[in-house]
């Protein structure tokens, strides 16, 4: 690709250069090309290697500690063939809860999803008005203080109650796990809003609602990405944790069902995919973050 | 009439914190004509941000009445629009987005003022042209100098077309340079639509160089209008021919005298 490169300029190079100067004039990218290459290699080196060092070794010892005859838990080499059908069909669907782990991680994620997002609506919202009102603030923060520690899956028998049926019930326990650091983290955005924008605000006179959207959001978009990361984490914590509970599709469900079964090695895949798809997730909602907040965290 | 067009009238103003009762400001009278380039100098915690906020709308005085064009002043508007001393733009706005959120509020819609879309961009990019800022336009806060944010700050405020135009302090936190650069470009835009300002600095070449009139304000707590000076320099004002001025000078003397050697010790009268 950079050769390639390299040629094709040195060819534009010599109808515009002339005579003898295109000599002159291709010498110099050349060497800055190479460098660079060599710079970007070793930059990729120096940061993909130490986490691949750290997971071979960790691959290694765990290989060493349970290859011996009447270990517990499986070496990852047989984790692999154990579990390789599950690994390399993640597509398949025998019905029922049968299905590959795409299926699986699909249905938690679109629980995730949808309790997720009433949560950041009225996380938001909340946040906003105790943000922005003293009397909300007293009546409000002390309930939310104590609510905010009870663990998501004390909330699934009452949800369980509530609803008679176990996915809304997921849901609400996703939702009521996600919302507090929403609201805590946007209620201090809106506190933090300075004092000058407010005035800025009062000068032009906008209407409540102008200063709404025009300056509470944009000034609060950093803490309610703070809040939005913290929540999307606890919801994928908690999803799977009410899935093993509810039962049905979901890759929740299926780590209890697998440890039903003693397929030890298709928990420790799906160990590592919700790993992969919890870390994917805290890296979408700081990227959307990222993208939204853009300058205003750089004051 | 004979109503001047801005007036402070027994101006007091204390704030209140739990039993804790301070008298910040005391009878503060003051008239101001139209065009007039008012500095307001003294030393920190006299009140002048205060008397200004009360002006712009932001803080209610406890006794007084400040009168615009025979109005009383009660709530911020645009009328008087602020220069803020740390610029205040909103970092997720370009150079051009932070006067549009201003012009399109004072001049969009029905309100008698009203002016079109393209008539507002136009009115955006001449106060841009006015600061020097045009080439900036698309740039966002965080990318340019501390010079340039406040002179979008400057045409934010120009560009709400303000009665009075009320400065905290504008070119406090700027370098020597760049505060002369634009102290002059102040005075040119001064020049050019004979805006009513009103000034609050600490410096007192910038007062003297800028102004019409000095007002000095005694030490606080209850402060007042200890002193006010009339500044009889012609205009254009080139700061180069008037640091060998005597008329100047004598100003900055004037000036000087008041503020270090009969108003010295501001902490001390606060006992």
């Amino acid at each position: 690709m950079q050769a390639a490169k390299v040629v094709a300029s040195v060819v534009a190079a010599v109808p515009v250069s002339g005579t003898t100067a295109e000599i002159v004039a291709f010498r110099p990218p050349m060497r800055p090309a190479l460098e660079r290459i060599a710079s970007a290699a070793r930059h990729t080196v120096s940061v993909v290697l130490p986490p691949l060092i750290v997971m071979s070794i960790t691959l290694l010892v765990w290989q060493l500690l349970c290859s011996e005859p009447g270990a517990r838990l499986p070496p990852p080499t047989k984790v692999v063939s154990d579990a390789w059908d599950f690994i390399v069909h993640p597509f398949y669907d025998n019905g029922g809860i049968d299905k590959g782990a795409f299926w699986q991680i699909s249905k938690s994620l679109g629980r995730v999803g949808i309790g997720f997002s009433f949560a950041a609506v009225v996380g938001i919202a909340l946040g906003v008005l105790v943000g922005q009102s003293t009397w909300a603030m007293r009546g409000l923060d002390p309930i939310f203080q104590v609510l905010r520690t009870v663990p998501p899956l004390a909330w699934l028998p009452l949800s369980l109650a509530g609803f008679r049926d176990s996915n809304p019930s997921a849901l609400f326990v996703i939702f009521i796990t996600s919302i507090w650091p929403i609201i805590i983290n946007t209620s201090v955005g809106v506190r933090n809003i300075p004092q000058d924008y407010r005035n800025v605000a009062a000068v032009i006179r906008l209407s409540w609602w102008e200063v709404f959207y025009k300056i509470t959001l944009p000034a609060t978009v950093p803490y309610i990405f703070t809040g939005l990361r913290i929540g999307v984490g606890l919801s994928w914590l908690a999803i799977v944790a009410a899935e093993m509970l509810i039962g049905g599709v979901g890759i929740g469900f299926f780590i209890w069902d697998a440890w039903n079964s003693s397929r030890i090695s298709d928990i420790i895949v799906a160990l590592v995919y919700i790993g992969i798809v919890g870390f994917l997730l805290d890296k979408l909602i700081a990227t959307v973050g990222h993208f939204v907040s853009h300058g205003v965290s750089a004051q | 009439m004979n109503q001047p067009y801005l007036k402070f009238e027994q101006i007091g103003m204390s704030f209140r914190r739990g039993q804790m009762e301070t008298e910040v400001l005391r009878d503060v009278n003051l008239h101001i004509d139209q065009g007039e380039f008012v500095s307001m100098i003294g030393h920190s915690g006299c009140g002048k941000s205060t008397l200004l906020n009360i002006l712009g709308g932001l803080l209610q005085s406890t006794t007084g009445e400040v009168f615009l064009e025979g109005k009383v002043v009660d709530e911020p508007g645009p009328d008087r629009a602020i220069v803020f001393q740390n610029h205040s733009l909103l970092p997720w706005l370009t150079v051009y987005g932070n006067i549009a959120i201003a012009v399109d509020k004072v001049f969009g819609g029905f309100q008698g003022k009203g002016k079109t879309k393209a008539e507002r961009h136009d009115w955006v990019m001449h106060n841009l042209e006015l600061v020097q800022m045009a080439q900036a336009k698309d740039k966002r806060p965080h990318e340019v100098s501390g010079g340039m944010k406040q002179r979008v700050g400057i045409a934010r405020a120009l560009a709400m077309q303000p009665k009075v135009l009320l400065m905290d302090e504008p070119f406090g936190a700027l370098d020597a340079l760049t505060r002369a650069h634009l102290q002059d470009s102040v005075m040119e835009i001064h020049a050019k639509l004979g805006n009513t300002v009103l000034m609050i600095t600490h410096d007192v070449d910038e007062a003297v160089l800028l102004s019409d009139r000095v007002v000095m304000m005694t030490n606080g707590p209850a402060a007042t209008i200890g002193e006010i000076l009339a500044i009889e320099l012609p205009r254009p004002r080139r700061r180069l021919e008037l640091a060998t001025d005597p008329e100047y000078a004598r100003c900055r003397a004037a000036v000087l005298e008041f503020l270090y050697a009969r108003h010295r010790v501001p902490a001390r009268a606060a006992a």
